[in-house]
């Protein structure tokens, strides 16, 4: 389902994924949300508005750490079993893309900010959890925002985010119920693929 | 004749059953009973903010430097510090209101007319209030969603809850001079758009309906303000 470069593929599966096998979710959120924000922070290109390669930090450093088969079936709500096999891959593929675009995005509007991690209770035997967190902004009420977590064969993944009470998956399942009731399917599938086709959000001015 | 009369009554009910369905399906639900109204609303601010309004906040954030806008944001958000302050009394969270009129205090004096925001710095955290906030806490419902040009999302017990805090000034009361109130009120204003920029550009990626997006990402966020952050599930058939 997650295309990686073959290469890095290999890299994360040698290195990384050994070393953090045992890692807690709250850990793991931490170590994810630092290393971008500091690879954000200290690229050039970056700070100089380059989405795409904000992209390719994302596909690194973030995608592996998400389930997007659970997020699609979630956004999809009952709509998911109707769907075929093809359409289910071909949607996650896209509402895939449609979220690396978007928090692309966000996250360079979050360069300037600290996070803020909550302590998390959780017991041994959990394999879902919501880890907590909180952006501080100056001069503004800081922002909340919550992971939903799963345990998984291949480490804790993350399957909804949460920014001020807002579920991203459950904005999705309104957005797709909406498409789907007025337009099918393949209506969905073709807004997201128009979606993604449109052009790239213009750089933050700044 | 009869019953070439009794055929046309009962085409006209099929025909205005069939208009009826036709309507329903395109009939907005529960929380947006305005639909159609709102969409042509939106399509009104979309042309007047994004010729106008937008280039306008977009050329602030370019040629503004930082300090000074921060400077900027940071007296507004002072003065609604003080707004925040009373929401949270009338609300009962007698700690919070405690934290708002701290800060309020500090930064009126020591941060210079609230030019900088000392209290965060030294740990007073601000908080998010506003009259829609405890308007909702008493039990009141939000009823219809509203988007008002130039304004944004609303509903009409948040859109009250607006109108009183404008009733409440304090510019208008202390700025007695009228052309420096409408450019104080104008650079507010600005200030304000400016702040929404960012969130706007991940709305134009994220959402597949613009509106539909802006108006269930601003009901549920209100939701969760009301709840204190801890809303009850919601009823929904579609989970799984």
């Amino acid at each position: 389902m997650i295309r990686l470069p073959a290469i890095t593929a290999l890299v994360l599966g040698l290195c990384v994924a050994p070393a953090f096998a045992q890692e807690s979710p709250d850990a793991l959120v931490k170590r994810v949300a630092e290393d971008v924000l500091t690879t954000i922070r200290s690229d050039k290109d970056i700070q100089a508005g380059d989405i795409a390669k904000i992209r390719q930090v994302m596909e690194v450093k973030l995608v592996p750490n998400f389930d997007f088969v659970r997020m699609t079936a979630l956004a999809m709500g009952r709509n998911w079993r109707t769907a075929t096999p093809e359409q289910q891959k071909q949607l996650t593929d896209d509402f895939r893309t449609l979220l690396v675009r978007t928090y692309a995005g966000a996250l360079s509007n979050y360069r300037d900010n600290t996070m803020d991690y909550k302590p998390l209770r959780m017991n041994p035997a959990d394999t879902e959890v919501v880890v907590r967190t909180e952006v501080k902004r100056s001069g503004q009420a800081p922002v909340q925002i919550d992971y939903s977590m799963e345990k998984t064969p291949e480490g804790w993944k993350a399957y909804d985010v949460v920014v001020a009470g807002v579920s991203l998956v459950t904005t999705y399942r309104d957005e797709f119920n909406d498409t789907v009731k007025s337009s099918g399917v393949d209506g969905l599938m073709k807004a997201l693929t128009n979606k993604n086709r449109g052009p790239a959000p213009p750089p933050p001015v700044k | 004749m009869t019953r070439c009369a009794a055929l046309r009554v009962c085409m006209t009910l099929l025909a205005s059953a069939c208009l009826l369905l036709a309507g329903c399906a395109a009939t907005p639900s529960r929380i947006d009973p305005l639909e159609p109204w709102n969409r042509a609303m939106f399509s009104v601010h979309e042309v007047v903010d994004g010729n106008v309004v937008k280039p306008v906040a977009q050329a602030y954030v370019k040629y503004t430097p930082e300090p000074v806008r921060s400077g900027v944001a940071n007296f507004f958000g002072n003065i609604e510090d003080l707004f925040v302050g009373i929401n949270n009394v009338l609300e009962g969270n007698g700690n919070r209101a405690g934290d708002d009129f701290g800060r309020v205090l500090l930064n009126t004096t020591f941060g210079l007319g609230g030019i900088f925001d000392l209290a965060s710095m030294m740990g007073i955290e601000k908080h998010n209030q506003d009259f829609g906030i405890t308007f909702g806490k008493w039990g009141i419902d939000q009823g219809p969603y509203l988007f008002v040009p130039l304004f944004g999302p609303t509903t009409v017990r948040d859109g009250t809850g607006t109108v009183v805090r404008a009733f409440l000034g304090p510019i208008t009361y202390i700025v007695t001079d009228v052309p420096v109130r409408n450019v104080i009120y104008g650079i507010g204003y600005l200030n304000q758009r400016a702040q929404a920029l960012d969130t706007e550009g991940v709305v134009d990626t994220a959402a597949i309906d613009k509106y539909r997006f802006i108006r269930n990402a601003y009901l549920r966020a209100r939701r969760f303000q009301v709840y204190d952050g801890k809303p009850p599930p919601e009823q929904d058939d579609e989970g799984q």
